[in-house]
């Protein structure tokens, strides 16, 4: 009897007490969520004296809401407003989009297929880098030169090599090393980034920051979409093969339609990575390419924070990532799977 | 089950004939599919990574008119393990009590006895090596923190960051996970929680840090009147070391829950369904079908999900410069606070050697942290049992 009603309340029908747990942790942490969102909320409509004069909770009640950091921030400054504002959604954009294009084709390939990159392949590809640097910085020779000797010297010890050592590396190493590229805190790369993007002329520029971006994030969607591909069953891309489909078009029309959810999920995170990064953007922008997040902390001025314009920045900031997420929300859904795999 | 087919993937479509009109496009393949990726990162990661190792054995001086580069050797690591630095990224270390030895002694013996029944499980040489290394890396940093907790001792950079670290990223998972659970069920609304609880991750971590620091003030925050309640009106989170740890990791958890969140949410929702179905018309309760269908099929998405935030928490820097400024002292500064304060400093090298202590630190951690889960048999899904 009882297992006959659960069957009909099925799996993910709590029952009433359980629903009221869950109610009631849910909503503590959407309070605990949203309160400072409130709170920031209501410090973009106070004058500075009633942020500094203590706590004031409710709008009308405690306090009269002003629209003083509002009117300042879209009407004072605009162009210092709208114009990293317009970096920022640009520059996220792309290097989201080409960060998940490039990441995902990764994560297929290490998830199907199977690589063996010779350790002495690699080897004299750093030969040649290292090459490239001592003459560029200790002799002085133009980079373009320095690239393409380095390139001629990894090319030429490679082939030399080729057929002595075959030791060779697996999917998971080259996985290894794609995360480990971001283990390094950006504070020590950040320079060198910053000399490389000095010599090619690309300073302060958006194409700049987007590629850093671009670089920093494919590891995050590599390992991200690598687990979605993993947990694709394979029989579709079997059957597929069989009637002789080539491995692009098994990527494009049955893996990626698929894996919809992960890339959802996958993409709203790394844009929120770019969205919000500020260390990279601190160093390579000064007034061209400025983005948000260095216009927020600029607001901690000489005279303290500036709480109230700090706020409506970061309001602005989170609307149109939230509006994305809202956007994408529906293709987080379940059920794209079994559909699949049973029909 | 969902992992063992994943486990040998690139075999079974290879063994099935190819038809007849593989083209060059297909064989050449797997190089399109991966090569976009990795040359975007080489051509951006290979230079500052071989410039920045030797910025950390060089000294670098600002000059009018110039920068001067000495090469110095391991000079700027020596100062930071040994020197006049050792306080700052170590700690002070005390002589330890004997309730710390005490504590140590069963460290150890924990440590032995995971050794020993790796050993009878039969582990390789070079899992054994690993372990043991690892083992040594758990009592040193044993010794660290109980030598640091001691009287008059201070716990360095490397010890807050690792505390930072381990604490925030359980706690996050655990927070994530769930939630995400409560969030798969039928309950009305849900949908109207998926969203809310994903806002705080996409505040830039500078605002975040600004946002808490208003919230955290004791006595124009809003809790505040909380804090006159207890009688704490004049008390500050930055002046004690723990409390200010806290509320540092509190901002952490509070920006990054979401990710694990939605991630889990994902995998989740993923899992395929069949099989919880017949767990529970089989009569499984929930915690079986937590326990033996949904854990095994998110394991590998939690074994990258946490490898993922582990490098970044590694990386914290907003909340603890702008909540409490690394303060009381050091107490509250994270390894990259560290790095970041001595390149305002314009100790250059000083920095670069931090980072790559930084570095090396996380590679070891991140290297025992998937051997030793990968190592670890996947629990089979009830289901395949049958």
């Amino acid at each position: 009897m009882r297992a006959r009603r659960s069957q009909m309340r099925g799996i993910n029908d709590p029952g009433p007490a359980w629903a009221a747990l869950s109610y009631a942790v849910l909503g503590f942490w959407a309070f605990v969520v949203l309160f400072p969102l409130y709170w920031l909320a209501i410090t973009s409509v106070k004058l500075p004296i009633q942020v500094n004069d203590g706590p004031d909770y409710l709008p009308f009640v405690d306090f009269d809401p002003s629209l003083h950091a509002w009117r300042y921030i879209f009407v004072d400054l605009f162009v210092d407003t709208a114009r990293p504002y317009l970096n920022t959604v640009v520059v996220a954009l792309c290097s989201s989009v080409v960060a998940l294009i490039f990441g995902s084709m990764a994560a297929y390939g290490l998830s199907r297929l199977s690589y063996r990159p010779r350790l002495s392949t690699i080897a004299s590809f750093i030969a040649g880098v290292a090459v490239a640097i001592v003459g560029v910085v200790r002799l002085g020779v133009p980079w373009q030169v320095g690239l393409a000797i380095g390139l001629a010297v990894s090319v030429l010890l490679a082939l030399a090599l080729r057929r002595r050592f075959t030791r060779a590396l697996k999917n998971q190493d080259i996985a290894f090393w794609l995360i480990s590229q971001r283990m390094l805190p950006p504070v020590a790369v950040v320079l060198p980034i910053y000399v490389l993007f000095q010599q090619v002329g690309l300073l302060d520029t958006r194409f700049a920051l987007a590629v850093t971006y671009i670089a920093a994030n494919i590891p995050i969607v590599v390992w991200l979409m690598r687990d979605f591909f993993d947990s694709i069953p394979l029989e579709l891309e079997e059957a597929a093969v069989v009637d002789g489909c080539s491995r692009y078009r098994i990527f494009w029309s049955i893996v990626l339609p698929l894996s919809k959810p992960g890339l959802a999920s996958t993409f709203i995170l790394v844009l929120i990575m770019a969205w919000n990064e500020y260390l990279f953007a601190l160093f390579l922008s000064s007034a061209n390419a400025q983005t948000l997040p260095l216009t927020v902390a600029a607001q901690n001025a000489t005279r303290g924070p500036q709480w109230w314009y700090m706020s409506v920045l970061i309001i602005i900031m989170i609307l149109p990532v939230s509006a994305l997420a809202l956007l994408l929300a529906r293709y987080i859904t379940r059920g794209l799977l079994i559909g699949a795999v049973k029909g | 089950m969902q992992y063992d087919v994943a486990a040998a993937p690139g075999r079974l479509i290879e063994a099935r004939r190819r038809p007849e009109f593989t083209s060059w496009a297909d064989r050449v393949a797997p190089a399109a599919f991966i090569m976009p990726a990795v040359l975007t990162i080489l051509a951006l990661s290979i230079f500052p990574l071989i410039v920045s190792v030797y910025l950390s054995l060089a000294r670098i001086k600002f000059e009018k008119g110039g920068v001067t580069v000495t090469f110095i050797g391991l000079l700027n690591y020596k100062k930071l393990l040994f020197g006049s630095q050792q306080f700052h990224l170590i700690g002070t270390l005390m002589p330890i009590t004997p309730l710390g030895w005490v504590f140590q002694a069963i460290v150890a013996g924990l440590l032995i006895l995971w050794l020993v029944t790796a050993v009878r499980r039969g582990a390789g040489v070079l899992g054994l090596v690993g372990r043991l290394l690892v083992a040594v890396a758990a009592i040193a940093l044993a010794l660290l923190f109980t030598s640091a907790g001691a009287e008059g001792g201070q716990l360095g950079t490397i010890g807050v960051t690792l505390t930072y670290v381990v604490i925030g990223v359980c706690v996050q998972y655990g927070l994530g996970l769930a939630l995400a659970m409560l969030c798969v069920q039928n309950l009305r609304g849900r949908g109207f929680f998926r969203v809310v609880f994903f806002l705080p991750m996409m505040i830039t971590p500078v605002g975040v840090a600004y946002t808490f620091r208003m919230l955290t003030d004791t006595t124009k925050g809003p809790f505040s009147p909380i804090w006159q309640g207890l009688g704490l009106s004049d008390f500050a989170w930055a002046a004690t070391a723990w409390g200010a740890r806290v509320a540092v990791m509190i901002g952490d958890a509070w920006q990054w829950t979401p990710f694990m969140f939605i991630v889990l949410l994902a995998a989740i929702e993923g899992q395929p369904r069949e099989q919880v179905e017949a767990a529970h018309v089989d009569g499984a309760n929930h915690w079986q079908i937590f326990r033996f269908i949904t854990w095994p099929a998110i394991m590998p998405v939690t074994i990258t999900l946490i490898l993922i935030r582990v490098i970044e928490a590694f990386k914290i820097v907003d909340l603890p410069n702008v909540l409490t400024n690394g303060g009381p002292g050091i107490a509250s500064e994270s390894m990259t606070l560290h790095a970041y304060s001595t390149w305002r400093a314009l100790d250059i090298g000083g920095s670069a050697a931090i980072a790559y202590m930084l570095l090396f630190i996380v590679t070891f951690f991140c290297t025992a942290f998937v051997n030793l889960v990968r190592t670890r048999p996947p629990a089979r899904a009830a289901g395949a049992q049958r």
